[in-house]
């Protein structure tokens, strides 16, 4: 596709051909303008003087350059405590999820396997219908599972529109003459899922660990419902005392020698860090995997 | 199950009968590792996800934790009678629609528009790059965007008051919440959302186009012609599929950025179900409001799925 694209830029396009190029690019380039600022912005604001931010001097470089917003957020406890529950919960509930969508979409994906459709059916209702907020509480609850790390994961069951992408990703990508071979040599289902399927899937496991860890390192609203002992919000959930109430916490208003002045600086300034400090591991990851991205949502896509 | 039309539509005349039909019994005998591998995966979805659905029947009881789902009381619709009479019921309605439907009018055109644009951008290295910055957005947490937003907001030094050289309380303006929370939800998923459609242009024949220019088409001659038209079949699937969520969406974002002032357009059913139910432990009375809500998506759902089908000639389950 891109050889013949090339091929085609080459022709004498003509000045209509030629006047297109530079409004798509024009465009291509201030929507992405338009994206990436806001993010820029607060890179720029977190090593800046918060006060020279909101004077609207950091409009494109630091003002008067500091670390004090990281320093403040790598002495908070409370986010020091929230940001390793992150890790624990994006870690433990990824496996889990990465492993429940693969020996779901495995079987699912073997066209003899009497009663398919039924339990194709029997997921995907789940992606439509649910109980809702309180009786899945209440399950919760009953089940023993809150305030602990299983109520993360274990509430979400499988990721059905993932588990669908991977299954046709099976179904479409790994040639079937392989899995017939190795029948023929007497191979038994897991071990074909095992030397086969798992090993000729790592793109699309790439993108299934992607999105999992995404999702569970962004989540919050699981734990504001199920995690609410002490000690165990994740990073999120830390920061909406910090980014959307605009509290001060006990521990940073303790560090603080400076009086009032100092005490309201820092917390802008620690505002700017943590929304960094939280943003940045998925945001330097989801490049390394950004070409899988398409790959695996066209499988999903052609065959439904 | 849900895309099975959309691949009915591009593999046409595609019948899977397999010739081979073993019997039944072979046929389990064979994979019973299959099963399972699939045991957990079921066990789950039953406990979690069926068992909460068999949950909802208490909606219409008085129910007490001490006396279990069957012990207590049958109640009928009191408690969707309590929620109609209750004084903010219209406004949480009106605006669960409002916010829901705005937003998809709004979001929904956006990723399809990039992504033809993208699609024909022929320089790759700059498409990647664009394509990179554009994901961004999509990998941060809600309550990142809903932080930065308040930041951005802020009446004193804000960037939107700094760039505008003026002082506004935007996040506590009534006026101003749906915009807000439409144009900071097209910024962070509209990128993210051309992928599917990428995808699916990738697929469009490259034939057509050296037709197209040999015919003299424009470039967007040749969007309008072929690439749109290579879209519809998607553009409807991903429809129909944001209307089957239409209610769902946006508790998170309309929570995080709630204030007193802008209650009277961001009063919203899925927040009134978490204050009920989790704040309140009023179970019974937030599960039906949740219940309600349910219908109402069902509803739009049907609707939206209606008129997608009329415009457009793809058959759906």
């Amino acid at each position: 596709m891109s050889a013949q694209t090339k091929a085609l830029g080459k022709k004498p396009g003509g000045l209509s051909d030629k006047a297109s190029d530079v409004v798509l690019v024009v465009l291509s380039v201030v929507v992405m303008l338009l994206v990436a600022y806001p993010l820029y912005y607060i890179l720029v604001a977190s090593f800046s003087d918060p006060y020279d931010v909101y004077a609207g001097k950091t409009f494109l470089l630091p003002s008067q350059f500091t670390l004090d917003g990281y320093k403040a957020v790598f002495s908070d406890d409370s986010i020091l405590i929230g940001y390793w529950n992150s890790i624990k919960y994006t870690v433990v509930g990824t496996i889990f999820s990465v492993v429940m969508i693969y020996i779901t979409a495995y079987p699912l994906s073997n066209p003899d396997l009497p009663g398919r459709k039924f339990f194709n059916i029997f997921f995907v209702i789940t992606m439509y219908f649910g109980g809702g907020l309180i009786p899945t509480y209440l399950v919760v609850r009953d089940t023993g599972l809150i305030n602990t790390i299983f109520a993360m994961f274990l509430p979400g069951g499988v990721a059905v529109s993932n588990m669908i992408i991977a299954r046709n990703y099976f179904e479409t990508s790994i040639p079937k003459e392989l899995k017939e071979a190795a029948e023929i040599d007497g191979a038994s289902k897991l071990r074909i899922f095992w030397d086969i399927i798992i090993p000729l899937s790592r793109p699309i496991m790439a993108v299934m660990v992607v999105f999992s860890m995404v999702a569970y390192w962004n989540d919050w609203f699981t734990a504001l419902i199920y995690m609410t002992g002490e000690g165990r919000a994740p990073l999120p959930l830390v920061l909406r005392n910090i980014l959307i109430a605009s509290e001060t916490s006990a521990s940073q208003a303790s560090m603080i020698s400076g009086g009032y002045a100092e005490l309201n600086k820092l917390t802008e300034s620690i505002k700017f860090g943590s929304i960094i400090v939280a943003a940045a591991p998925m945001l330097i990851i989801y490049p390394f995997v950004q070409k899988y991205f398409e790959q695996g949502f066209m499988a999903g896509a052609v065959k439904g | 199950m849900s895309n099975a039309p959309a691949a009915a539509k591009a593999k046409p005349g595609k019948t899977p009968a397999p010739a081979h039909r073993k019997p039944l019994k072979l046929r389990l005998k064979e994979n019973w590792q299959l099963y399972l591998l699939l045991l957990i995966p079921v066990v789950i979805t039953i406990v979690y996800k069926y068992g909460p659905m068999y949950g909802i029947q208490i909606a219409f009881r008085d129910f007490k934790a001490s006396r279990g789902i069957w012990g207590s009381e049958w109640v009928g619709f009191e408690w969707f009678e309590r929620f109609f009479s209750s004084p903010n019921c219209g406004r949480m309605i009106v605006n669960t629609v409002l916010i829901s439907l705005y937003s998809l009018l709004w979001s929904f055109p956006v990723p399809i528009i990039l992504a033809l644009a993208l699609n024909q951008l022929r320089f790759h290295k700059l498409k990647r790059v664009v394509q990179t910055v554009l994901y961004a957005p999509h990998f941060i947490s809600t309550m990142i965007i809903c932080g930065m937003l308040r930041i951005f907001l802020s009446p004193s030094g804000g960037l939107l008051n700094l760039l505008l050289g003026t002082s506004i309380d935007f996040i506590n303006q009534s006026s101003l919440f749906r915009t807000i929370y439409i144009a900071s939800g097209i910024w962070q998923e509209a990128g993210w959302g051309t992928i599917i459609y990428l995808a699916t242009l990738s697929s469009v024949d490259t034939a057509l186009y050296e037709a197209a220019k040999v015919d003299g088409a424009s470039v967007f001659q040749r969007i309008l012609h072929i690439d749109l038209p290579a879209l519809v079949p998607m553009a409807v699937l991903q429809l129909i599929l944001s209307a089957s969520n239409l209610m769902n969406v946006g508790f998170e974002k309309i929570y995080l950025l709630q204030t007193d002032l802008n209650k009277p357009v961001s009063d919203t059913i899925a927040v009134y179900v978490y204050e009920q139910g989790i704040l309140g432990a009023e179970y019974s009375y937030s599960t039906a409001i949740g219940l309600f809500n349910t219908a109402v998506n069902i509803v739009l759902l049907i609707i939206v799925s209606r008129i997608a089908k009329k415009a457009s000639d793809v058959q759906f389950v």
